[in-house]
């Protein structure tokens, strides 16, 4: 085109716009598809490594069968999104996706970058739904030993991950304050002559955080994440203390806890329980009133103690996707009044639908991240590739045990039951998984499907995640494309910055 | 608002080769030939110019006539003697009383012009391409890039399309990179010639010293070709930054603001945050009203308050996507206040004007202005200025 662009440019005479639009033959791409429910009667396309587009509903099966009329306004946005191109393009946009592909997949690349030290199983909460079967405040045995723990901290230093995330949990971690505090100043001593960057965090009730606590925790920049069910009536019915004054002393317990760390780095998270669901704006409002601006709603989740006591206080997943729903809406509503608050789980989802990098988020990844994204070091020194997988153990199945603290690091990413995960933990080979347009964003469970069902593979549409997972990108993309611009403006700006 | 040309007298015979201006100090100082170097003599100050022709020195700058037939060539009497200021590099031209300035020590916007020649046709071409055999450039801007001072922070290489001269820009910019090792050099680029990974390859080992500015257009390939009226460019533009991002080359990605790219503005922040996450920069630009722009003021021209909400939406998308953002050539009256920390004062100092309305703004100094080339008709009817009270009710 140079060679003739030259006499025209003497001429100065231009071409139209109609010169360059290549009307002709498109080629597809690969692509999903997911027909929404929403009034506007759209289907959602989504291409391989998750940009998204969506095109009336009857014009699907024309643009599958090559007959997108050249003037059809889809067109640029599919071929923007790596839908369809020119056979010219080809080369280009799977170089295009190639590149999106690899910041997706980023985290293969790191090794695991989240390590939990459950430094004590004791508690002073006995939890209905407790995930973690705790033991009483005062049962002998139940804590990480000083050996092991030292152990624990050389496997880190093994690890190739240059930013790892320390998160200390329990049962209570506090009970067991010095056992952490030895740990943190072993790997800040190491971390000295080391390239790494090591963030600390902690699960915690806060009701043990002493002043000399909150000083150490702050002098080490912790993150802390504690639990808020709600206002007190919820709160307290399934986070029963001896005293039952949970909620009071939470909320107390949170506001030392912010005047020592700073606001942003105190977090609370809600477990939905039977009761819970009744309501929504209830819990929200509790939120908003205790001055957080994040609110992360988890549904009960089916391991440890939640498991058996699933017939009391459990729920099938449709009821908390309409709980889900109420509270999302009553949410964005409030943001619509300038009352600024987000859910914390639909802010990752919404990281993944909007963004193509990698989203650091070690539970919703494919290959799955248990064990290559996340190691738990447990409080007896054994090694798991999650949390789930150590609640496993304690309800009997020890399958997915690497080993012990003592085990060198490349000894335990070579274990059988990580071999078996990650064969498994795959979600564009699985069934169910493969074709839905949900799968760029979405994550492989094999954890759960061998909790669930005792094979690492199983029937995806009937399991607990895939139900989830279905019915709040559903929900979310139901706002993104049918929604009020002011509402996708909100929902946009729920993604972390890059900053 | 200085010019880059002004006419002045000629006293002897100057050379046609680029020359540095120092004062007397910093003459009898530098490690410079002196015969590429003029003295510019102090106002009123009474020197022997014949020692300063036995000093070797190619010629002075004095602001008025010598006394008598002088001993060495004596540029005097400019237009504009704010012109020809010490530090900088100009060239005489051969018998003439034309003096350029090829480089000015004061400017933070230097630029060196490589070629008139291009591969693309860009509706909005403020500098249109000539075909022409230009490749002499070369060799002058080799000996102009030995005058130019050291400490400079950032120098240009525009055209045309820079590409076109293959291993003779490679040539210059390791030239550059040896004489000037710690500027950063900033390339004007389509980049669609390096499509061609054998292109890439010969600028090995400038990493980090170039940054390549390659205007993207839009996300879809009829829109780009459209406005730079070449069949092909997006496609080959996109191989050429993954080929040169694949070599760990600096890239910043350039949207030309105008009636013909505002439908995709949104679009663009997001192909851009997906497909070019490595981009070290964006720069949004408003249109310079030179060359082709004018010529085709009635496709391109849309008053930017019509774009001005979508160039939000895209400048914090990418910014919150972590790719630096700035906004190029709009003034700040016509920006949300949230945009202001983005835009820069971008229009070069020797092209850039206030109007009338200016006087009385009260952010005047931190704003770019506007092209001395942009008449009424290119003008924003939101043009209004800034005072106390707006700024409290954004």
């Amino acid at each position: 085109m140079g060679a003739d662009a030259e006499p025209r440019a003497r001429r100065n005479e231009f071409l139209p716009p109609t010169a360059f639009s290549d009307a002709r033959r498109y080629v597809l791409l690969p692509f999903r598809f997911r027909h929404l429910k929403s009034e506007s009667d759209y289907t959602l396309v989504t291409s391989e490594t998750g940009e998204f587009t969506c095109v009336p509903r009857d014009l699907l099966v024309p643009l599958v069968a090559g007959q997108l009329a050249p003037d059809s306004p889809y067109r640029l946005d599919l071929e923007a999104k790596s839908i369809i191109t020119s056979d010219a393009g080809l080369a280009i946009t799977v170089r295009r996706l190639a590149s999106q592909y690899r910041a997706r997949k980023s985290f293969i690349f790191e090794g695991p970058s989240l390590v939990l030290f459950v430094v004590t199983l004791r508690c002073d909460h006995s939890c209905h739904y407790c995930q973690v079967s705790r033991r009483s405040e005062f049962a002998p045995d139940f804590d990480m030993s000083e050996v092991d723990a030292l152990a624990a901290v050389d496997r880190l230093f093994e690890m190739p991950a240059k930013n790892i995330t320390v998160e200390f949990q329990g049962g209570e971690p506090l009970l067991a304050f010095e056992r952490v505090r030895q740990i943190v100043l072993e790997i800040s001593r190491r971390q000295a002559s080391s390239a790494k960057r090591i963030t600390f965090s902690m699960a915690t009730t806060l009701h043990h955080a002493t002043p000399e606590i909150l000083e150490f925790l702050k002098q080490y920049d912790f993150s802390v994440s504690t639990s808020l069910d709600g206002p007190p009536e919820i709160h307290d019915r399934h986070r029963p203390t001896p005293k039952r004054d949970s909620h009071a002393r939470t909320m107390a317990a949170i506001d030392r806890a912010r005047l020592a760390l700073g606001a942003c780095s105190v977090s609370a998270l809600t477990t939905i329980t039977r009761e819970a669901l009744k309501h929504p704006e209830a819990i929200v409002d509790s939120y908003v009133a205790a001055g957080f601006n994040s609110i992360f709603l988890r549904p009960l989740s089916p391991f440890g103690f939640a498991t058996r006591t699933e017939g009391k206080i459990g729920y099938p997943m449709k009821d908390f996707l309409a709980f889900y729903a109420r509270a999302l809406a009553y949410m964005l509503e409030l943001n619509a009044k300038d009352t600024s608050i987000s859910e914390a789980y639909a802010a990752i989802l919404l990281t993944h639908i909007f963004t193509s990098q990698s989203s650091g988020y070690v539970d919703l990844r494919s290959p799955q991240g248990a064990g290559s994204g996340t190691l738990v070091f447990n409080y007896d020194g054994g090694v798991y590739p999650s949390d789930e997988a150590r609640m496993l153990a304690e309800t009997g199945n020890a399958s997915l045990r690497l080993g012990n603290v003592h085990t060198p690091f490349d000894e335990l990413m070579a274990a059988p039951a990580l071999r078996l995960l990650l064969e498994a933990g795959i979600a564009e080979i699985q069934p169910g998984c493969s074709d839905c347009a949900y799968l760029p964003y979405c994550g492989a469970d094999p954890v759960a499907t061998i909790a669930r069902t005792g094979a690492p593979i199983g029937h995806t549409l009937s399991s607990a995640h895939c139900q989830r997972h279905m019915g709040l990108f559903d929900l979310l993309f139901d706002y993104l494309i049918a929604g009020e611009a002011r509402t996708v403006e909100t929902l946009r700006s729920w993604v972390p910055s890059h900053r | 608002m200085l010019a880059l040309h002004t006419h002045a007298k000629v006293a002897g015979r100057f050379p046609a080769y680029p020359l540095k201006i120092l004062d007397l100090t910093e003459a009898l100082a530098t490690t410079l030939a002196r015969t590429r170097v003029a003295a510019k003599l102090p106002s009123g100050y009474s020197v022997d110019l014949g020692a300063l022709a036995m000093l070797g020195f190619a010629g002075v700058v004095a602001e008025t006539a010598p006394g008598s037939e002088p001993p060495l060539p004596v540029l005097h009497s400019a237009g504009d003697p704010a012109v020809v200021d010490t530090g900088d590099v100009i060239q005489i031209r051969s018998g003439g009383s034309q003096v350029r300035v090829l480089f000015r020590r004061r400017s933070s916007s230097n630029s060196l012009f490589v070629t008139e020649r291009c591969n693309s046709l860009c509706l909005m071409c403020s500098q249109p391409p000539r075909e022409t055999d230009d490749n002499w450039r070369i060799d002058e801007l080799k000996d102009i890039v030995d005058l130019i001072d050291p400490t400079v922070s950032t120098i240009g290489i525009t055209g045309g399309e820079p590409t076109l001269l293959g291993h003779r820009l490679a040539e210059l910019l390791s030239h550059m990179h040896h004489s000037l090792p710690n500027t950063q050099i900033h390339v004007l680029t389509n980049g669609r010639l390096f499509a061609d990974r054998a292109l890439v390859e010969l600028f090995e080992g400038l990493q980090g010293y170039v940054t390549w500015g390659i205007p993207v257009y839009a996300d879809v390939p009829a829109v780009h070709d459209y406005v730079v009226q070449a069949h092909g460019a997006f496609f080959e533009t996109l191989e050429g930054i993954y080929n040169l991002a694949g070599s760990r080359h600096a890239i910043e990605i350039r949207y030309v603001l105008h009636k013909q790219t505002m439908a995709r503005i949104r679009q663009f922040a997001e192909f851009v945050s997906r497909n070019m996450p490595f981009s070290s920069h964006v720069a949004f630009m408003g249109l310079e009203p030179m060359g082709f722009a004018k010529m085709n003021r009635a496709l391109l021209w849309v008053d930017p308050v019509e774009y001005v909400q979508d160039l939000r939406f895209a400048v914090n998308w990418l910014d919150r996507a972590g790719v630096p953002t700035s906004i190029f050539n709009l003034p700040l009256c016509i920006l949300q206040h949230d945009l202001w920390r983005f835009a820069r004062k971008s229009i070069s100092d020797w092209k850039r004007m206030y109007l009338p309305a200016c006087e009385r703004c009260e952010v005047r100094n931190q704003c770019g202005g506007f092209f001395r080339s942009s008449g009424s008709n290119w003008q924003s009817l939101a043009i209004s200025p800034v005072t106390t009270c707006d700024r409290g009710n954004s």
